[in-house]
């Protein structure tokens, strides 16, 4: 069996190696495919289902789908956006995301995939759960009103950090992320270095004391869009073809 | 009370030998010790097994039958399915409550009795039905609840056992059961329930090689008979040939989709069947081990089930040297489930007894290659196997000719609901859900809902359709609905059982669900407008596409496909906004709060 695969996406041919995921081989090739839950270094996991898309003609998560020989994956389609919105229109309406007073603003990728989408307000209407907040340790806060369930912060916390502070209890709409503890993130070994802080792509797991030291506007996604650094890929890829 | 928690949980880890993955069995006995797996015995849990704490904690704060906070010695946990609530499972349980002097969802102030509401418990035939801790009531009433409540009261110590006064037919009377549950077999059939010669399909089968046994069942075509109905033999095959040195065979008794009750009489009389079936399938695949994973309402059939295990040990059937062919050993245990109807998807179910959430996998790798223990497994049903048995027995042609082409073979209905004759039913694949109508007493049908609500309620124009996996498709259960039912209350119902029962991992199913009942509530509120029609249609799209496992991808379909084949129930209760004005929307109730504050009326008249 041979190392390269190729497959397709919209068309376009794709190269990839044996045992890579659709979106593994999509980043390499400067395709974005949106998604919230998977991030370079940690396992996939397959919650949040934004990385959805067509392959050949079953939807699956292309963070989890390994790639095959001729396979067609389907990514940049209206009927593809119209789900990745509703979405994260669930996720918006699911918690309690107060962009305006979130110091994430500018850093969050739920914001930022919403902006690239078009999502202007959701369809939904909003569940205001009632959601709590964790500053019980010296450096590090949780505020569970902005969780979106990836497990990002789990999985750092296994796999980067060699611990174990965060994983899920409850289960369909009482599922959260609890420490591991009696109750408070204070009671376990969690650091304000931890690489399961970095792994949080919203703002329900925060440093202390940093804030708003990087202003409003001077921010990741106020730069440019989301997705942005994957398909600028392509572009070195195709200016280094022509050279 | 430490010292004891300490000492108890020493040596229930140890039974189980210290092994993580043996999380849920030892989670259940501190459940059944302590009523409860309180924050001590998570440390002290997760200390002998050698996890973290949060890791215990998620385990036991996924399945129902088990808490952090204290129950009652004894729970009553009265079943709230569709089929039961038809019957007056409502009036029952407000009838424990009010004897108990309790709301459902509490425990007395003694701390003696838990009162709650549970999902299918696979008695729908005879309902209303409860289960008290691990035994079944069935066929109740308000004024039984009343007396069950007098008498557990009246009893030193509550034993639930004790209050079984009139027993069931069949095997239901036997010493192990000794329970008041009916079979209610209402047509044998000559398959599962027809006479069988116990250890003779598995002699023929080791008279055979594995693979001639796996050609003969693809030749009968088998198909799964859980509701999925994947080809039985294209995945032994599959699972034979995966590599790997411990395969298994589990088999998945957790039948927790509402109106099936099946399986629950294959265990009760054809225990031996099913553990033949597994032990040909272990025999096919190269399996030593099988794992039979029991739902936890189905409890009251551990004790007989063990003594099957038992007498076939003994006769030479399990354990080394099966049917004393060399080479060949192999044995079954038995997995406790804690309720979790996701448990019944295959690969949460592996989860399960791997002692973790029984949260489903990701795919790939499917089980046939990765599954128990990341070994190759295949994963069917309790009548799959009891078929295979009997293909092995009879030959595959005598199997095949019976039921239709696409879908060989006859099917074990479960029907229940506005029926004269609840029960369940041998029936040739192919037969038109109309003939099954009448074979079950159906006075004045308006609807029916065929496997379950995971699959589609159908009308009148429906009837004349087949029963098959390529046409109306069921697992075995049947729901009939006469005139007098409001379906939209059934479907709501319905909706609230699939969000129950979410594992929660995956985000359009964990909240779209409850988006989707949020907007049925509405419409049967008489505040819906027609474009929540075109909603629900798009939601339930999404959430069928992007769901990750099969309870997403099916979750929907009570609303889908009663919009579907049941328009004008939604269509008579929407109105379209006047003056573009929501129906939903209450001027007055919205600026009530700013009224009171300002001491004055808004000027909105």
């Amino acid at each position: 069996m041979s190392e390269t695969i190729t497959f397709t996406i919209d068309g376009m041919t794709v190269p990839g190696r044996r045992g890579q995921t659709i979106m593994q081989a999509a980043d390499e090739a400067g395709i974005y495919i949106p998604r919230l839950c998977a991030r370079d270094g940690l396992s996939s996991y397959g919650s949040c289902r934004v990385c959805t898309v067509m392959a050949n003609g079953r939807p699956q998560a292309a963070c989890t789908q390994p790639i095959a020989e001729g396979m067609v994956v389907e990514n940049d389609t209206e009927k593809l956006k119209e789900i990745r919105k509703g979405i994260v229109e669930m996720l918006l309406v699911e918690g309690n995301h107060f962009c305006m007073f979130c110091e994430k603003s500018g850093n969050c990728e739920l914001q930022a995939l919403a902006y690239r989408l078009g999502i202007a307000a959701p369809r939904f209407p909003y569940m205001f759960p009632e959601r709590d907040v964790d500053a019980s340790h010296p450096d590090v806060f949780i505020d569970r009103n902005r969780c979106i369930l990836c497990g990002r912060c789990m999985r750092a916390s296994k796999e980067l950090d060699g611990k174990h502070v965060f994983d899920f209890v409850g289960r369909g709409a009482q599922r959260k992320i609890a420490v591991d503890g009696e109750a408070r993130l204070a009671e376990t070994d969690m650091a304000a270095a931890d690489s399961a802080v970095d792994a949080c792509p919203v703002g329900a797991i925060l440093r202390k004391r940093v804030g708003y030291v990087v202003p409003v506007g001077q921010r990741k996604y106020d730069h440019e869009p989301i997705g942005s650094d994957i398909e600028a890929r392509r572009a070195e890829a195709t200016s280094s073809q022509s050279e | 009370m430490s010292e004891n928690l300490e000492q108890a949980v020493q040596e229930i880890c140890q039974a189980y030998e210290n092994d993580r993955g043996r999380l849920m069995d030892i989670v259940r006995a501190v459940q059944e010790r302590f009523a409860c797996v309180s924050g001590e015995a998570l440390d002290r849990i997760a200390k002998h097994v050698g996890v973290h704490r949060v890791e215990v904690e998620g385990v036991v704060s996924f399945y129902a039958f088990l808490s952090k906070q204290p129950k009652g010695k004894v729970v009553i946990r009265v079943s709230n399915c569709v089929p039961c609530m038809m019957n007056g499972a409502e009036r029952v349980a407000k009838a424990f409550a009010e004897e108990l002097g309790i709301a459902i969802g509490e425990t007395t102030d003694d701390g003696r009795i838990t009162l709650e509401w549970t999902p299918c418990i696979g008695m729908c035939d005879q309902s209303p039905a409860a289960i008290i801790n691990d035994q079944v009531f069935t066929y109740l009433s308000s004024d039984r609840a009343r007396r069950i409540i007098q008498e557990l009261r009246a009893q030193e110590t509550p034993d639930p056992a004790k209050l079984v006064h009139k027993l069931g037919d069949g095997s239901n009377a036997s010493d192990e059961i000794h329970s008041m549950v009916h079979n209610n077999v209402r047509q044998e059939g000559p398959v599962v329930f027809g006479p069988w010669t116990t250890g003779e399909a598995l002699a023929k089968a080791v008279a055979m090689t594995p693979q001639e046994v796996i050609r003969e069942v693809k030749t009968a075509r088998l198909r799964g008979r859980g509701g999925a109905g994947f080809p039985t033999g294209m995945k032994w095959d599959f699972t034979r040939q995966a590599p790997g040195t411990d395969k298994y065979v589990l088999c998945n008794a957790d039948e927790g989709e509402p109106g099936t009750f099946k399986d629950r009489v294959i265990l009760t009389e054809r225990a031996g069947l099913l553990f033949e079936g597994m032990t040909i399938a272990g025999y096919a695949i190269g399996a030593k081990a099988g794992i039979l994973y029991l739902r936890a309402e189905y409890a009251y059939l551990r004790a007989h089930l063990e003594a099957v295990l038992r007498q076939r040990r003994e006769a030479g059937l399990l354990g080394k040297r099966v049917c004393g062919k060399e080479g060949f050993d192999f044995d079954i245990r038995i997995q406790m489930g804690a309720g979790a109807y996701i448990c019944g998807e295959e690969t949460a179910l592996i989860s399960s007894c791997e002692g973790l959430r029984g949260d489903p996998k990701n795919r790939p790798p499917f089980p046939a290659q990765k599954g128990y223990r990341d070994q190759p497994t295949t994963v069917n049903n309790v009548e799959t196997f009891c078929c295979v048995s009997r293909i092995i027995e009879h030959g595959s042609g005598w199997f095949s000719q019976m039921g239709s082409a696409g879908s060989p073979g006859v099917k074990l209905l479960s029907i229940s609901g506005d029926v004269s004759r609840p029960g369940v039913y041998s029936l040739p694949f192919g037969i038109t859900l109309a003939k099954v109508l009448e074979r079950a007493g159906a006075e004045d049908p308006i609807a029916v809902q065929v496997g379950g609500p995971s699959g589609q309620m159908v009308g009148k124009d429906d009837f004349a359709r087949t029963i098959c996996y390529d046409d109306l498709a069921t697992g075995g259960s049947v729901i009939v609905f006469g005139a007098q039912r409001d379906l939209l209350q059934a479907v709501a119902e319905f909706m609230e059982f699939f969000i129950e029962e979410s594992c929660g991992y995956c985000t359009p199913c964990r909240v779209g669900n409850v988006l989707l009942a949020e907007r049925l509530e509405k419409i049967r509120a008489g505040k819906g407008t027609p474009g929540d029609l075109e909603y629900l249609e798009q939601l339930g799209t999404m959430v069928k596409t992007a769901s990750r496992c099969g309870l997403g991808q099916t979750s929907p379909n009570p609303i889908l496909t009663t919009l579907k084949n049941f328009r004008s129930l939604y269509e008579e209760k929407v109105t379209e906004p006047v003056d573009g004005l929501q129906p939903a929307f209450d001027f007055s109730a919205a600026v009530a709060d700013a009224e009171s504050l300002a001491g004055r009326k808004s000027v909105h008249v």
